[in-house]
């Protein structure tokens, strides 16, 4: 019999990878895909939560539409901006870029 | 797909595992582009799951959406700005015990607050596609208007950063 805190359990378990990527990845593009993951994650709890205990069912996916929206922007404006440091720097590693730090 | 069934049991785990399993090749592979790939993968897992969760229309999305432009625009990115190595090009970095240690902890603590939290789970609704375009087109309409505007300034943002910022031939 599955349940809500099956779905709920999975999600945990996709933000807790999300979350080991974006604390460990050199690779800009690789702490991208994090994000990504994380996003997801959270995605899957509204749209559970929206299936199984919700007095307005419809706003869960109303608000995980939103969220994807939100990752698409993301996304797209993330890689121009690592291709744009790449440009200039010839980088897409995280431990150099660190020309704010003095 | 009736909920509480046998085939909905072997169907949430069977894609449960498919999306944890693609996506620790995401975190854990070193090669970037086979990342990129098991992303992919792991977006139609989602899918799968929200099919389960009787969501057709959020599992159209994903698939269109998520493996279609983010999983293709990932690539992309990974396309244009390849190192000359590419089977390491993905290493972790230093911070790989204190990484896990934090994210072992808050993965504990979601645990811990789902198992202790007394879910008030009720007979639920199925929502059609219908359902959620009538809401965006109410109540929900400023928000979606907003998003619109959002992706609009972040796609010409793309492209702008794209450019370089200064006029080129």
């Amino acid at each position: 019999m599955i349940g809500l805190s099956h779905y709920l359990l999975v999600g945990a378990a996709l933000f807790g990878l999300g979350l080991f990527g974006l604390l460990t990845k050199r690779n800009l593009i690789a702490v991208l895909m994090s994000i990504e993951l994380m996003l997801n994650s959270v995605n899957i709890n509204l749209v559970a939560f929206s299936r199984y205990s919700a007095t307005d069912a419809a706003a869960g996916q109303v608000f995980s539409l939103f969220i994807i929206a939100v990752a698409a922007a993301e996304v797209a404006v993330g890689l121009a901006l690592a291709y744009a440091i790449y440009r200039g720097r010839d980088t897409v590693s995280v431990d150099e870029m660190n020309w704010l730090k003095w | 797909m009736e909920n509480g069934g046998l085939m909905h049991t072997l169907a949430f785990f069977l894609l449960s595992g498919i999306t944890l399993a693609a996506a620790m090749g995401v975190v854990f592979k070193q090669n970037l582009v086979h990342s990129a790939f098991l992303l992919a993968v792991t977006f139609l897992g989602v899918a799968g799951l929200y099919m389960t969760l009787q969501a057709e229309f959020m599992a159209a999305v994903q698939a269109l959406v998520y493996s279609g432009a983010v999983a293709v625009l990932v690539v992309i990115g990974v396309m244009l700005t390849h190192r000359e190595q590419m089977s390491r090009s993905n290493p972790p970095n230093k911070m790989l015990l204190v990484g896990a240690l934090a994210a072992l902890s808050v993965v504990g603590a979601i645990v811990w607050a789902i198992l202790a939290t007394p879910w008030k789970v009720g007979k639920g609704s199925v929502v059609t596609a219908g359902d959620i375009g009538r809401r965006f087109l109410t109540d929900f309409a400023p928000p979606f208007e907003a998003v619109a505007l959002l992706l609009l300034a972040a796609l010409i943002g793309a492209v702008v950063l794209f450019k370089g910022g200064k006029a080129q031939s």
